[in-house]
C-alpha cells in the first residue's frame, strides 16, 4: 500500500498522482528534444580534432579543449579559410547603432501615432505595418540599385556596413512603429493633458511625460531588432559580397559551406553565431516574449 | 488655438520622415520590381525593353518553379501543424502548475532567439544520414543506439522527403513561438468556466475541445498568418541546410529567386518571382492587417 501512497504532514494519505508524473516526464522528454542540438554543439565544439568523429557525435568529450573554438575565431592560414572575428565584429558594428537609430525613430513615430492622431492616420497605420510582412526579394533588385548609386560623403552604401544598417533602419520602421504606438497608446490620456496644462507642447509632452516611461518600451524593441539584425541573412548576403564586411551569418555560412572545413569547427563557429542573442535571451527573456507578442500585433 | 495648429504641423513634420522612407522603399520599390518584372532585363545592365507577362508565362511553365511552389505548399503544411501541435501540447502542459515553469518554457523557447542560419548549419549535421558503409551518424545513429533502427531514413538527402527534414529544423525554431501564444491564451482563460464544466461532469479531454480549443480559434488564426508568412518566405534555413537540393527536392520560391537574379544576373525573371512571392504572402496577411487594425479602431 505505502507503495502507492505517502503521507502528508497532517498523516492523511495522498494517493502518489501519476498523472502529475507523467506530466512531468512528458515534459522532461520534450526538453530534452529541444536541448539536443544544443548538446551536440557545446560537446563537439570541445573535442579535440582527433576526438571529433562524426561517428562518435553523441559521445561525451573527454576534456576540455577549445582548440575549434579558436580556429572557427581565427580561422586557419595553413588549411586557407578566414576566421569569423572580423565578422563577428562587423556584426556588432551594424546592430549596435542599427538597433539604437531604429528605436529612437520608432518611438518619435509610435508617439505620433499614439497621441498626435490626425486625419488618415488609421489608414496609412496598416499602410506602414505591410512592410514588416513582405517578402524582401521582391525590394531587393531596387535595394541595390539604390545603394549602389548613392555615396554620401564619400561614404560608399553598397558592399558595407552603412547600407546594411540603412536597409535594416528603414525596414525595421514598421515594427519598431507598431511596438511603441501600442506602449504609448496604453500611457493615459490625462498625463498628456495634465502636462499641457502645465504649458508643455509638443515636444514637452513627449520630453517630460512620455519618454520618462519609456524604458520598458525601449529594452523590447532594443532585444527584439538587435535580434533580428543579428541573425538576418538576406540583406547581408545581398549587400554584402567583400568577406572583408561581410556579418557573421554571412561568416558562419561560408565557413559551413566549405568542404575544407571541419564539422567541428562549424559547431564551434555555430555558437559563435548565436552567442550574443542567446545571451540577450537568456538574462532579457521576459521583454523577448513581449517583443514577440507585439509582432503578432497584439498589443 | 493657433498654438494648436503649429503643433499639427510639427506632428506631421516629425512622422513625415518614416512615411516618407516606407513608401520609397516599400511601396516604390515593390512598384520598380512589378515594373522589372515586365521587361527584358536579362544581364547586369539594365535593359527596361517592356516584354509584357512573358516572364510571368515562362516562369509558370518553368518545371523547378512547378516544384518550388509544391514544395512551399508541403513545407507549409508539415511546418504548421507541427508548430500548431507541438506549441498547444507545451501550452497544455505547462498549464498545469508546474514546478519550474520558467525554466521548461525558457527551453522551448530558446532556439527562437537564434538565426535560421545556425539552426541550418546544426541540424545538417544532426540529420546527416551517414553512409550504409561507413555507419550511420547524426540522429540516425541516436536511433540505432536507443534500438530504434527501423526509424532511419535519408532526411534531407531523400528527394521524396527533403523538404520535411527542413520543416523539422523549422519546427524546432518556431514551435516555442505557438507555445508562448497558446499559453497567453490559456492563462486567460478564467478557472471557473474550467471548473463548471468540471461539475456539469465533462472530462478533461472533453473540456479542452470543447472549450479551450473554441475560445483559443483566435490564436490559432493569428499564430497560423505569422507562422504561414514566415514559411512562405523561408529562405535562409534553405541556404544554410541544405541548399536546393537533388532534383530541387528542397528548393522553394525565395531561393529561387536569388539564385535567378543574384546568381544567373537574371533580373526581370527574378523580379517576376519576387512579384509572386509577394502576391503570396499578402493574400494572407492583408485581410488580416486590415481586420486587426479595424477592430482595434472600434475599441
Amino acid at each position: 500500500m505505502t507503495t502507492h501512497a505517502r503521507r502528508t504532514p497532517g498523516g492523511m494519505k495522498v494517493p502518489i498522482r501519476w498523472q502529475r508524473v507523467a506530466l512531468y516526464a512528458a515534459l522532461i522528454v520534450f526538453a530534452i528534444a529541444f536541448l539536443m542540438p544544443v548538446y551536440v554543439l557545446l560537446v563537439t565544439g570541445m573535442k579535440r580534432f582527433a576526438e571529433a568523429n562524426l561517428y562518435e557525435m553523441w559521445h561525451l568529450p573527454k576534456g576540455l579543449h577549445f582548440d575549434s573554438y579558436a580556429k572557427a575565431w581565427f580561422g586557419s592560414k595553413a588549411e586557407g579559410f578566414r576566421g569569423l572575428n572580423v565578422n563577428f565584429m562587423n556584426s556588432v558594428y551594424l546592430a549596435v547603432p542599427a538597433t539604437i537609430i531604429s528605436a529612437m525613430w520608432g518611438s518619435i513615430n509610435g508617439y505620433i501615432l499614439a497621441k498626435w492622431k490626425f486625419r488618415g492616420s488609421d489608414v496609412l497605420f496598416p499602410l506602414l505595418l505591410f512592410g514588416m510582412f513582405i517578402p524582401y526579394q521582391s525590394i531587393l533588385i531596387p535595394l541595390v540599385q539604390t545603394l549602389q548609386r548613392i555615396s554620401i560623403f564619400g561614404v560608399k552604401f553598397y558592399g558595407s556596413i552603412p547600407g546594411l544598417i540603412l536597409a535594416h533602419v528603414i525596414y525595421g520602421i514598421p515594427i519598431t512603429t507598431l511596438i511603441f504606438r501600442n506602449y504609448y497608446a496604453a500611457v493615459p490620456t490625462e498625463l498628456v493633458e495634465a502636462a499641457r496644462i502645465d504649458g508643455a507642447n509638443i515636444f514637452g509632452i513627449y520630453r517630460r511625460v512620455l519618454f520618462p516611461l519609456s524604458l520598458p518600451g525601449f529594452v523590447v524593441v532594443i532585444i527584439w531588432q538587435f535580434t533580428s539584425i543579428w541573425n538576418d541573412f538576406l540583406f547581408a548576403a545581398t549587400i554584402t559580397s567583400n568577406p572583408a564586411a561581410q556579418p557573421i551569418t554571412v561568416g558562419l555560412n561560408n565557413l559551413a559551406g566549405s568542404y575544407i572545413v571541419e564539422w567541428n569547427v562549424q559547431m564551434a563557429g555555430a555558437l559563435i553565431a548565436a552567442l550574443p542573442t542567446l545571451l540577450v535571451y537568456i538574462f532579457l527573456g521576459r521583454f523577448f516574449m513581449r517583443g514577440l507578442m507585439a509582432g503578432s500585433l497584439k498589443g | 488655438m493657433r498654438r494648436l495648429n503649429w503643433e499639427r504641423v510639427v506632428s506631421v513634420l516629425l512622422l513625415s520622415p518614416a512615411v516618407i522612407a516606407v513608401a520609397i522603399f516599400v511601396y516604390g520599390f515593390i512598384g520598380w520590381t512589378a515594373f522589372a518584372s515586365l521587361t527584358k532585363w536579362d544581364k547586369l545592365l539594365p535593359d527596361f525593353t517592356i516584354a509584357g507577362l512573358s516572364n510571368y508565362q515562362r516562369l509558370f511553365a518553368n518545371q523547378r518553379f512547378q516544384i518550388d511552389l509544391r514544395n512551399t505548399v508541403v513545407f507549409t503544411v508539415l511546418f504548421l501543424i507541427s508548430c500548431l501541435v507541438v506549441g498547444f501540447l507545451l501550452a497544455l502542459l505547462l498549464d498545469q502548475r508546474i514546478r519550474g515553469e520558467a525554466i521548461f518554457r525558457g527551453i522551448y523557447l530558446f532556439p527562437m532567439s537564434i538565426s535560421f542560419i545556425v539552426t541550418g548549419v546544426v541540424w545538417r549535421w544532426l540529420l546527416n544520414p551517414g553512409s550504409v558503409e561507413l555507419g550511420s551518424t547524426g540522429v540516425n545513429l541516436l536511433f540505432d543506439t536507443l534500438g530504434l533502427g527501423f526509424l532511419k531514413t535519408g532526411w534531407y538527402t531523400d528527394p521524396k522527403i527533403g523538404i520535411m527534414a527542413v520543416a523539422i529544423a523549422a519546427t524546432w525554431q518556431m514551435s516555442g513561438y505557438t507555445m508562448a501564444m497558446y499559453l497567453a491564451g490559456l492563462r486567460a482563460i478564467p478557472e471557473e468556466l474550467r471548473e463548471a464544466a468540471r461539475v456539469d461532469g465533462a472530462s478533461e479531454l472533453q473540456i479542452v475541445r470543447h472549450i479551450i480549443l473554441p475560445l483559443l480559434q483566435p490564436i490559432t488564426l493569428s499564430a497560423v498568418i505569422v507562422l504561414g508568412h514566415i514559411s512562405l518566405k523561408i529562405y535562409d534555413l534553405i541556404v544554410s541546410m541544405t541548399g536546393p537540393g537533388i532534383g530541387f527536392a528542397t528548393d522553394v520560391p525565395a531561393y529561387f529567386m536569388w539564385d535567378t537574379t543574384f546568381r544567373g544576373n537574371h533580373f526581370a525573371r527574378g523580379a517576376a518571382i519576387a512579384i509572386v512571392l509577394l502576391v503570396m504572402v499578402a493574400v494572407l496577411i492583408v485581410p488580416y492587417l486590415v481586420h486587426s487594425t479595424r477592430t482595434e479602431a472600434e475599441l
